[in-house]
């Protein structure tokens, strides 16, 4: 599921220096609104797949409908990585980006 | 016409389905199931011969068809390679779980006695979900629903616009199973949370 399990021949010209000067930055997982996913199913997401109270989970699932996007985890760039493919999953829009 | 799910006392959710839901819930399931491994996660093309079939990565663009795009969105909006290598490492196994889960709506309903072909007599169709089925099916309703709102263009506060779409459109008809599904999701998120 992860990069660094991936075959190694197509690795060979990935480029390391990126890892390197953004080590020390931490990354978000920001989820975005859409149209079509209910206001109970992401609370629920947020709940089931990061483990937060119901009572978070509601209030970044708001932050998502009022303000279009709301940042839901941090941390480093593989575990953003990690989340963002199961937002994906559960068919949420998310993208990351370094932390500003 | 089902009640949606319930949660059971002793765990997990029941539903019951006329044949006809149940024979549509299949035919959703299966359509997704097709558009997942219609366009193949397939190396670029113009690679080496070789190196394409030594590779067994995948894509590294956006899909082009809108439905697939909005299933596997860019995950770095401001940086093209990056998005690329992600897409690479994640669109292949992204699929793969995404129709896991169809099938899985697929061979619950048949294995509750759903057959292959409706007949003339009315049958129902029970079933039962552990909670870890249950959420498969909660992702493939939200997959079924993006990619028929894609397809219908729905946008945020439309509903006024869709409730007015006269019944002989076929879009109203689209549309009307697009609510129902939001419905059923609604009740099996409600009796899956805690």
């Amino acid at each position: 599921m992860l990069a660094v399990s991936a075959p190694s021949p197509v690795e060979l010209d990935e480029p390391v220096s990126d890892e390197l000067t953004a080590f020390n930055t931490p990354w978000v997982t920001i989820v975005w609104n859409d149209p079509v996913n209910l206001m109970s199913y992401v609370t629920f997401v947020f709940q089931n797949y990061f483990g937060y109270a119901k009572k978070k989970a509601e209030k970044l699932m708001l932050e998502v409908h009022n303000d279009g996007k709301s940042v839901v985890a941090s941390g480093s760039r593989e575990e953003m990585e990690r989340d963002v493919q199961a937002m994906h999953e559960y068919g949420l829009w998310a993208t990351m980006e370094k932390e500003s | 016409m089902t009640e949606g799910f319930q949660r059971r006392r002793k765990g997990g959710v029941v539903a019951t389905f006329t044949g006809f839901e149940a024979d549509l819930l299949r035919s959703l399931a299966s359509q997704l199931v097709e558009l997942l491994r219609n366009e193949t996660a397939a190396p670029r093309e113009g690679d080496d011969p070789l190196e394409q079939l030594l590779d067994f990565s995948g894509p590294t663009t956006e899909p082009e068809d809108p439905v697939l795009a909005r299933l596997f969105p860019t995950a770095y909006p401001h940086d093209e390679d990056a998005a690329g290598e992600f897409r690479r490492f994640t669109e292949g196994t992204l699929r793969d779980n995404k129709a896991q889960a169809a099938v899985g709506i697929i061979e619950t309903l048949e294995q509750a006695g759903l057959p292959a072909e409706l007949g003339e007599e009315s049958i129902t169709v029970d079933i039962e979900l552990e909670q870890g089925e249950a959420v498969g099916w909660l992702k493939s309703f939200t997959d079924i629903r993006l990619a028929l709102a894609t397809r219908l263009g729905i946008e945020d506060g439309d509903d006024d616009y869709w409730l007015a779409v006269p019944d002989e459109d076929p879009r109203a008809h689209v549309y009307d199973i697009y609510q129902w599904l939001g419905f059923l999701q609604e009740t099996l998120v409600e009796a899956v949370s805690r």
